[in-house]
């Protein structure tokens, strides 16, 4: 058998699935006990090329609550034409098209590397994909010079089918009619009075004449755009002309003012026209903001510039008058959305924040992106904004709209609750547990949007009682059912099934712990943390955190009582403090230095994530260029900032590049100019080229030494401090000046607790 | 002043039974039948009685004279009746008055029947005339000789001799006609003098009288042919006629009376009809057969008595012409009417059944007193029997009585004694001789021959020219009649004076008037930074009442008597009259009108006022789309653009420009001048409007010419195949304020609309137009605004200086009442052009829209009036908002726009001071500067009443009561306001009479000169559509008219109120023909006539007309091949038909409204509206006619007096 790591990796590979326990343990009470519960990251999208397009639909378990999906690891009886459902042991007929099947001839879904597969459905009409631009007009030129430019060249890689809308906003709100010869047309509303759908309906005349439906078979081909979304084939001139029109919003801002800018009532139309138009169809809108809302519902400042926007700090001392409202606004909008299925993406461009704190369940819920930049005329945002549009090598857009991931258990476990781009549908059944966490209490959510990325992390609860063994050899099965609209149009079904051992906890420990995924673990104890940092105070979290790591210790760890020299991890945990100490570290936890739509932002990232992007976020990666060979990663520690070295740091939100002091004065000196010192200039380049290929999403900034080395500085363990200095003499790396506690500190600390009999 | 002669006529009456010596008495009878006639006329009119006159009446029309021969003899016997009854009349006309009225409005034939009576007594009207031209010429009424007329008492008498021989006459016709009607030997007996008279006589002009009465009143008449002009001013000899009908009639005398009393009980009650007709019935069985006796006496005695038939008939109408002037011309049409149907018309209208009524009761009332009884019973035999012999006897006697009465009526004593009582029964039974009654014609030209020198200012309480005058003004010092008319020139000192005379004092102030090229407008004066100087106290501008002293350091103020120190900078040494030395070359000193440069003070905020914008609002529904309008509006403006107000026509308008189209939603239109193409911006959201934009919106004309175009000739593609039917009004009236607020200037909006909003939005209305509460208590409220959304919009408006006109293209109610809320208080006008079809009107709307736009006009104005001690403005009538008591605020204000001021005591003037009044407008003008008009104009005062009487404008006087009234049906009933205005002028009529004018008979109407049209227009205020609704009229016309005549000026409700008719027989250049009265017994069949009301004109063409006009003027010589649909005349190359056309340009270029042009054929349909603008008829709606609604004032003035 191959090792663990290898396992997951493969499982990793094959299905998108990484669980924190790679074997269960057979009771409820021996799971509590391990700490970190049983879970998984799933990534519904995970990029199969090599899957085969099947072109029928899955075949179900008959049973009404159960609707399993026909898998690898059901018992097929192929005299009888019958298989049995692994997960309600019902026994079901194979539908008359199955009649051929046989021991040689079987259909992929039971071929065992199908664990996951993807069904195309060939009914219902294929929808095209809508694209709804809201761009917000109150920005400087140049921005907004930048910012047409990026939208007209979006036109280029949207296909010529998709229907397409444009609304700005200002002061007031302007839907676009598209096509139209001669004038250009718009609805206007006022940016500070909400609509509910119905009334938008009305006001933008897209009321159905109630005549048309009794007109028989006609009137059932309804017309798939209108006068606000049109095909981009048919209106592609227009609207380049029309996004090249566009002008800063025309009311005077007065000195010392903010400008009024409608962005919830914008919002909310968005919302709204899509409501009404295209219910339960893809779609996506696009927000583009260049400040945050100042007047009307979701107001988040007023437009006073001497009173600033929210901090952290006028949030503790519940001076955020703004927030609460604004929140709720954006709530109840991103419920919308998400109901129909609707994705809500925002493209925050500004020095200022844009109020990405209220608005970020808009994002979170409907699985939309969130790109945070200075500037619409940055590369950041130009380079992030094409790649919504990347593709992927079969030339389909990596994106898929309305989709609904199910969940079906064994009977021993149940799902507790989702956390990630998702909502709730609210479906119960025989899999949910009765204890929620995340987003509990259903066996389906809903994700808007999908990308090959998109990383759901799912928390099980194992419900077998403890004097209810499970048989030898008894496994649990997950399987996951993901249907959703291609960016082809087509409606697909992916299902992915797997399956873990039972083992007993009380004899089976070592397989237990051997089967743990540290890095899995961390995330989903790090989705888990910045969920309650959401929810709960901060300092309740960390405290949480550290008590759920001090337990894993004392249980996992090898160790006498109350002799902290003593303590020993195994390898599979070896790695899990550290990432704790760094995750206490990181700005999904701490809010100092951040503002909150920072935090927002980095959290929003977080939460969907894959793994490994999930893991550079938690624990940066650091990567030394010298003359001294090739580059090689270093440990994220000050120790290891040194005068000759070129330190590249990925933290998944920016990248940075940091000249060490020699370095930095060799530069300064233009030693890279000279021809005899061309293995210079190389090495300077390196980091460069190094950066240029890695493509996550969004794109990261770039910062060359300097004041920006602080992003550096903050990352490192601060091995190092104006403290100890001394102490570790002058011989390497740089002194942080700092009162953090370094990671020598705090796992000296833990080891001393986890042996604590006292605690 | 002219004394109406009925007092005269009542007295000789009065006299006649006293002293009742037939001879005497018929003559007496004659004039006074005359007069009496047109003042039982009236009555009869009005009330029950007219029924028997009635029918006398509708023959009228087509052949009064005859009627009114006939009934004049009633009248006669009536006359002798009266001076029995004349008590008893008086007592019962009073009651009746009111009821009357009614009667009158509701019984046509009632009022006809008057009417008949009144021709017959025409003489009365001379009398009436007589006595107006006897007031005009003595101040007091005693020494009526006017100026023009002669010796009045001497005349008198001669000339009532004529008179009197003349209107016996034709009551000795009448009677024998009666006579002949009833007992065919009466006729015989009076045929046969008629007869004999004819034979005689019929060759004069008199002939038609001879014929009918005839003999007697040849011969008289021949003893004074003058008659006919006499006739018409006779009223200086009125007295004279008068009496001699009273005299004539003597013998009949008592009958007479008796005979008017009847009349007034009829008015009274209903009774008297039915009693006379009862009688009628009774003898008449004749109705038709009495009648044709009478009536036709003339033309059926051809028949009857073949030897006056025959001559008569012709001899009839010639012969009643003959007697008066005015009838002359019914004789023509009556004749025929008589000949032809008389008996039908006669049938039909009740009247004569009346006129028979009349005839007996005359002999019985007299007696009995009591008329209805009295006529019942007595008359038919009395009558019978006596009228012959009382007509003989009358006439007999006439011609004696005559010279005999002149002598009574100079001396009165008949007419002192008999006067009361009589005056009014004789009055209301003869019939009024319309040329005998005050004739605005004849006043206007009166007028017009008067001024010839240009009209200086600087005389205090000197009233102007009317403003039918053309005439140049020269200001010296007080403001020229074209900003400001007052109704009284002189006013009372005391507000106890003032109550009792009941004249109204007002002042029409039209602050932006447009000067003739001739004259200057106003010069503008700047006191630089300090801002114009001012009254420390009452804060009265610097103007020629201030008195300056000590040397020229301080002035005192005119208004307060404040003292005021005299800034430095203005400081100027006084010469030795104590007039500053400067006081020529400033015209703040010298003028009575001009301006002031304001400073940053006045302006709002304290802020200088951006240039103004003109936004245009388009309705563009299914209607708008399919008459035609939006299409024709969009190609206007491209060229209208070009012609924005400016005030130096060199230099480019800065009025900026916005567009808007509205159905259920609003579209806006970014015409900036950057932009390739429009781009229109929809706002759905209408129940919270808002601007969606700012920049592009309000836009300069030049810059962004090209868009602009490209956006109207897109307008009407866009919506052409709109389907949309619904439309909002309150928020488009909310987004062009919303605009001007955003873009914080003034504006104008032009909102062009079809139809009422019933799209949910605010100020969304609902069809009330209900039929049913016309008349009743609740009918106020359809004038008042249905839903309170637009008064509080108004008053926004108001704040931000937004005035909005209305173009209203109606195809069914759009509720003007509410609509209008909003430009009638922001200063705004509305428009209305029902059925619009672009074919049609289009011409009518693109030349109302032409001048609207290009007006000067002033924005953001305040109005405030000061005057000196002793009076104030207390109220304020006119298309504004005020939000106190003194302000009047206006959003917009063009030079159209008039505002009545109505000033009440509160305290004494002094007549050495007179009273001075200062209305001073703040307003920005269209080039965005702020600006100060400021009129000043000074009056006297007077503490005799005859003073104030004689320097009234009876124009500005109808202009007020007809405001006055039109705002008072807001709140009360409309018959309620009418009553008001009846009283109200009754009393000043009244105030007269008793303490002005001579002492005469109480039954002698006299009516100030300055006053003596007051009645006519004051019926005409009274029927216009607004009080007396046709069945056909909407109620949006009439809302629409009342907001209209709210901001009129004297001249436009003048023309309004009292249309001019021009006969186009011949045309000069240079001059215009002199006008008719507005009567159809003044058009000519064979005459075209253009009609002008300020609002329509309308070319009628008689059915016979000559050819040679019809080719000059149509190009066609046959009538029938007439279009009247067409709306202008084809431009031919003769000299008629450029200088008709001329005059049709220059009756448009007069008026502030478009008059389309409507060619009305006679006896075609379209005459039914026509004839609705002949005011001095009696109107299809109920109004009565001028003749009898003289009568009837006259009555309410006597039971003033009484």
């Amino acid at each position: 058998m191959a090792t663990f790591p290898e396992y997951i990796a493969q499982n990793e590979e094959r299905d998108g699935v990484r669980f924190s326990w790679n074997v269960w343990p057979s009771s409820r009470l021996e799971a509590t006990r391990m700490v970190v519960p049983v879970a998984s990251l799933f990534t519904p999208l995970k990029e199969r090329p090599d899957l085969p397009p099947i072109q029928y639909e899955p075949v179900l378990c008959s049973r009404a609550t159960c609707r399993a999906v026909l898998n690898p690891l059901c018992q097929v009886d192929y005299r009888a034409k019958l298989w049995a459902c692994n997960f309600c042991y019902q026994r079901n007929q194979f539908p008359p098209s199955y009649a051929g099947i046989s021991e040689v001839n079987q259909p992929a879904e039971l071929l065992p590397q199908f664990s996951t597969i993807e069904y195309v459905v060939q009914r219902g009409p294929q929808m095209p994909l809508v694209f709804l631009y809201v761009v917000d007009t109150c920005m400087e030129d140049e921005d907004l010079q930048a910012l047409k430019e990026s939208l007209q060249m979006s036109l280029s890689l949207v296909p010529p089918t998709a229907l397409v809308g444009l609304i700005t906003f200002g002061r007031m709100v302007q839907v676009h009619e598209l096509g139209c010869e001669g004038i250009s047309k718009s609805y206007v509303f006022r940016g500070t009075k909400d609509l509910n759908a119905k009334q938008l309906q009305e006001m933008l005349g897209l009321t159905k004449p109630s005549a048309n439906q009794g007109r028989g078979p006609q009137s059932v081909q309804q017309p798939l755009s209108n006068r606000f979304l049109q095909p981009l084939q048919k209106i592609d001139m227009n609207l380049t002309e029309l996004l090249g029109e566009l002008q800063r919003d025309p009311w005077p801002v007065t000195q010392g003012k903010r400008p009024l800018r409608s962005l919830g009532v914008a919002m909310s139309i968005a919302v709204g026209l899509l409501e009404c138009t295209f219910a339960n169809t893809g779609a996506r809108i696009m927000a583009f903001l260049g400040g945050p809302a100042t007047q009307g519902p979701g107001m988040v400042v007023g437009d006073e510039l001497k009173t600033p926007i929210r901090s952290w700090h006028d949030i503790e001392k519940d001076n955020a008058k703004f927030m609460k409202k604004a929140t709720k606004h954006y709530e109840s909008l991103a419920n919308r959305a998400s109901s129909n299925g609707h994705v809500i993406d925002l493209y925050a461009c500004a020095l200022d924040q844009t109020g990405l704190l209220e608005m970020k369940c808009c994002a979170n819920y409907t699985g939309g992106y969130v790109v945070m930049a200075d500037s619409f005329n940055t590369s950041l945002f130009k380079q992030t904004f094409q790649r919504v549009f990347n593709k992927d090598v079969q030339g389909s857009f990596k994106m898929a709209f309305a989709a609904t991931l199910e969940v079906k258990t064994s009977r021993e476990i149940k799902v507790s609750g989702a956390i990630g781009p998702c909502v709730s549908l609210n479906a119960k059944g025989p899999c949910v547990s009765e204890n929620e966490i995340g987003t509990g209490g259903t066996c389906q959510w809903k994700i808007c949007a999908l990308d090959p990325s998109s990383t759901l992390a799912l928390y099980f609860e194992v419900v077998n009682q403890h004097n209810a063994p499970i048989p030898q050899g008894g496994r649990g099965a997950i399987q996951f059912v993901t249907q959703y609209q291609h960016s082809s149009g087509q409606k697909r079904i992916r299902v992915t099934t797997t399956a873990r051992n039972w083992a007993d906890a009380q004899t089976q420990i070592q397989n237990i712990a051997a089967s743990f995924d540290q890095e899995a673990a961390a995330i989903l104890m790090a989705r888990l943390a910045v969920y309650r940092a959401e929810t709960e105070e901060g300092p309740d979290v960390l405290r949480w955190l550290d008590r759920q790591l001090i337990r894993l210790c004392q249980k996992f760890g090898d160790y006498h009582k109350d002799d902290p020299n003593s303590f020993r991890f195994s390898e599979t945990f070896s790695l899990y403090p550290q990432f704790m100490f760094h995750l206490r570290r990181s700005p999904f936890l701490q809010v100092f230095n951040n503002s909150p739509d920072e935090s927002s932002y980095y959290r929003h990232q977080f939460n969907r994530q894959d793994l490994t992007q999930a893991l550079i976020m938690v624990q940066p990666l650091l990567y030394a260029y010298s003359f001294n060979g090739p580059p090689e990663p270093v440990l994220l520690d000050s120790s290891s900032i040194l005068p000759d070295r070129i330190l590249l740091m990925d933290t998944f939100f920016q990248i940075l590049i940091y000249h060490g002091e020699t370095v930095a004065q060799w530069r300064k000196a233009g030693y890279q100019e000279m021809s005899e010192y061309e293995n210079f200039k190389h090495l300077l380049q390196a980091p460069d080229d190094a950066r240029s290929c890695c493509t996550p999403f969004p794109m990261p900034r770039t910062e060359h030494g300097g004041s920006q080395a602080r992003f550096l500085l903050s990352k490192v363990n601060p091995s190092q401090t104006h403290n100890n200095m001394f102490s570790w003499g002058q011989e390497s790396g740089a002194p942080i000046l700092t009162d953090d506690v370094s990671l020598q500190v705090f796992m000296d600390h833990l080891k001393k607790l986890a042996v604590s009999s006292a605690a | 002043m002219n004394v109406n002669q009925h007092t005269p006529m009542a007295p000789p009456y009065g006299q006649p039974q006293p002293g009742y010596s037939h001879p005497g008495y018929a003559p007496l009878d004659g004039g006074y039948s005359g007069p009496y006639a047109p003042y039982n006329g009236p009555a009869s009119a009005y009330q029950p009685g007219a029924p028997a006159q009635g029918p006398t009446r509708g023959p009228p029309t087509s052949g009064p004279p005859p009627v009114s021969a006939p009934q004049a003899y009633n009248q006669y016997s009536q006359g002798n009746m009266q001076n029995g009854p004349p008590p008893m009349t008086q007592a019962p006309p009073r009651p009746a008055v009111s009821q009357p009225y009614n009667q009158g409005a509701v019984n046509l034939s009632g009022p006809h029947s008057g009417y008949p009576q009144q021709y017959g007594p025409q003489p009365t009207m001379h009398q009436v005339t007589n006595q107006m031209t006897g007031m005009q010429i003595t101040s007091g009424p005693p020494t009526p000789a006017g100026p023009g007329y002669v010796a009045p008492r001497s005349s008198q008498p001669s000339i009532s001799t004529p008179y009197s021989t003349a209107p016996p006459p034709t009551y000795t016709q009448a009677p024998p006609l009666t006579s002949s009607a009833a007992p065919q030997q009466p006729h015989p007996s009076g045929p046969a003098t008629s007869q004999q008279y004819y034979g005689g006589p019929p060759p004069p002009a008199q002939q038609p009288f001879s014929s009918s009465l005839p003999p007697t009143s040849q011969q008289q008449f021949s003893s004074g042919p003058p008659p006919p002009s006499q006739q018409t001013f006779p009223p200086s000899s009125f007295s004279g006629p008068v009496p001699p009908p009273s005299q004539a009639p003597a013998p009949p005398v008592s009958q007479p009376q008796q005979s008017f009393p009847p009349t007034q009980p009829p008015f009274s009650s209903a009774p008297p009809p039915v009693g006379q007709p009862a009688f009628h019935s009774g003898p008449p069985p004749p109705v038709q057969g009495s009648f044709p006796p009478r009536a036709p006496a003339p033309s059926s005695q051809p028949g009857s008595f073949p030897p006056p038939g025959p001559p008569p008939t012709s001899t009839a109408s010639g012969q009643y012409p003959g007697p008066m002037p005015p009838q002359q011309q019914h004789p023509p049409s009556q004749p025929s009417p008589y000949h032809s149907g008389p008996p039908p018309l006669r049938a039909q209208m009740p009247p004569t059944s009346m006129a028979q009524s009349n005839h007996l009761p005359p002999g019985p009332p007299g007696p009995l007193g009591p008329p209805g009884p009295l006529q019942q019973a007595p008359p038919q035999p009395g009558m019978q029997g006596g009228y012959p012999p009382q007509q003989n006897g009358a006439f007999g006697q006439v011609r004696g009585p005559q010279p005999g009465y002149a002598g009574p009526y100079p001396g009165q004593p008949n007419y002192g004694t008999p006067a009361p009582a009589p005056a009014p029964a004789p009055a209301a039974q003869k019939r009024l001789d319309p040329d005998a009654i005050p004739s605005p014609i004849q006043v206007i030209e009166d007028d017009k021959a008067k001024s010839t020198e240009p009209f200086t200012t600087g005389v205090r309480g000197q009233a102007p020219p009317l403003v039918t005058t053309n005439f140049q003004v020269k200001d010296q010092g007080n403001s020229s009649p074209r900003f400001i008319r007052c109704t009284a020139y002189n006013m009372p000192c005391t507000a106890d004076m003032a109550k009792q005379s009941q004249v109204p004092m007002a002042a029409v102030i039209k602050p932006l008037a447009t000067l003739p090229p001739d004259e200057t407008p106003p010069y503008l004066v700047d006191h630089g930074e300090g801002g114009p100087i001012r009254c420390n106290r009452c804060k009265a501008y610097m103007c020629p009442y201030m008195q300056f002293i000590e040397g020229g350091r301080r002035f005192q103020c005119g208004f307060c008597s404040c003292v005021t120190e005299v800034p430095p900078h203005y400081f100027q040494h006084l010469d030795h009259t104590g007039k500053r030395m400067d006081c020529y070359d400033r015209p703040e000193l010298s003028l009575g009108s001009y301006e002031f440069l304001a400073t940053v003070d006045y302006c709002k905020n304290n802020k200088i006022p951006q240039p103004p914008a003109f936004i245009f609002l388009i309705d563009v529904s299914y209607n708008a789309v399919k008459s035609g309008m939006v299409h024709i509006v969009c190609q206007e403006l491209k060229t209208l653009l070009d012609h924005l107000p400016r005030e130096n026509p060199e230099m480019d308008s800065v009025v900026r420009v916005g567009f808007v189209t509205y159905n259920k939603v609003l579209h806006f239109y970014n015409v900036k001048s950057t932009m390739a193409q429009p781009q229109m911006l929809v706002v759905s959201d209408v129940s919270d409007m808002f601007v969606p934009l700012l920049d592009g919106f309000l836009v300069n004309v030049k810059e962004s010419r090209l868009v602009i175009e490209s956006l109207l000739d897109q307008i009407p593609e866009m919506f052409a195949d709109t389907r949309e039917t619904e439309t909002v009004f309150g928020p488009v009236i909310q987004a062009g304020l919303e605009a001007l607020k955003a873009a914080d200037c003034a504006g104008k909006l032009f909102v062009f609309h079809t139809s009422l909003p019933i799209a949910e939005a605010p100020g969304k209305l609902k069809n009330r137009e209900d039929k049913k509460l016309i008349g009743t208590d609740k009918e106020k409220s359809l004038f008042q605004p249905q839903v309170n959304f637009y008064n509080t919009l108004a008053k926004e408006c108001v704040a931000q200086g937004c005035c909005v006109d209305l173009f209203l293209f109606p195809s069914q109610y759009v509720d003007v009442a509410t609509l209008s809320v909003v430009p009638v208080s922001t200063g705004g006008s509305v428009y209305k052009y029902t059925y619009f079809q672009a074919q049609s009107d289009q011409e009518r709307f693109l030349n109302d829209l032409r001048r609207d736009v290009q007006n000067p006009v002033g924005f953001d104005a305040v109005m405030r009036v000061r005057t000196s001690t002793g009076i104030r403005a207390t109220d304020f009538f006119g298309s504004f908002f005020m939000s106190n008591t003194t302000d009047v605020e206006l959003a917009g204000l063009d030079c159209d726009k008039a505002i009545t001021v109505e000033f009440k005591h509160d305290d004494k003037l002094s007549e050495e001071t007179g009273a001075l009044m200062q209305c001073a407008v703040l307003y920005t003008s269209c080039s965005g500067q702020r600006r100060l008009r400021v009129h000043n104009m000074a009056v006297n005062c007077c503490s005799q009443l005859a003073d104030l009487y004689r320097n009234c404008e009876t124009d500005t006087i109808i202009n007020f009561f007809s405001k006055y009234a039109f705002r008072g049906i807001l709140n009360n009933p409309t018959k309620a306001v009418r009553e008001t205005l009846i009283n109200q002028c009754a009393q000043i009529l009244a105030c007269y009479r008793k303490n002005c004018a001579n002492p005469s008979s109480a039954g002698q109407l006299i009516l100030p000169e300055c006053m003596k049209l007051l009645p006519v227009y004051l019926n005409c205020v009274l029927k216009s559509d607004v009080l007396l609704p046709g069945a056909d009229v909407s109620l949006d016309d009439r809302a629409y008219l009342r907001q209209m005549i709210s901001c009129m000026d004297v001249a436009d409700s003048h023309v309004f109120f009292y249309p001019r008719l021009l006969p186009l027989m011949k045309l000069e250049s240079g001059s215009l023909p002199v006008a008719v009265r507005n009567s159809e017994e003044r058009l000519s069949k064979g005459g075209v006539y253009l009609l002008e009301t300020g609002l329509h004109l309308f070319l009628w063409v008689g059915a016979s007309v000559q050819q040679e006009l019809l080719v000059n003027i149509f190009g066609t010589p046959s009538f029938s091949q007439i279009d009247p649909s067409m709306t202008s005349l084809p431009e031919l190359d003769n000299p008629f038909s450029q200088r008709l056309r001329e005059i049709i340009d220059s009756f448009r270029a007069q008026r502030s409204r478009y008059m389309k042009l409507m060619v009305v054929k006679q006896e075609d349909r379209s005459e039914l509206i026509f004839r609705h603008f002949l005011v001095e008829d009696k109107s299809c709606s109920g109004g009565a006619s001028y003749v009898d609604f003289l009568c009837h004032m006259h009555k309410e003035i006597r039971q003033l007096l009484s």
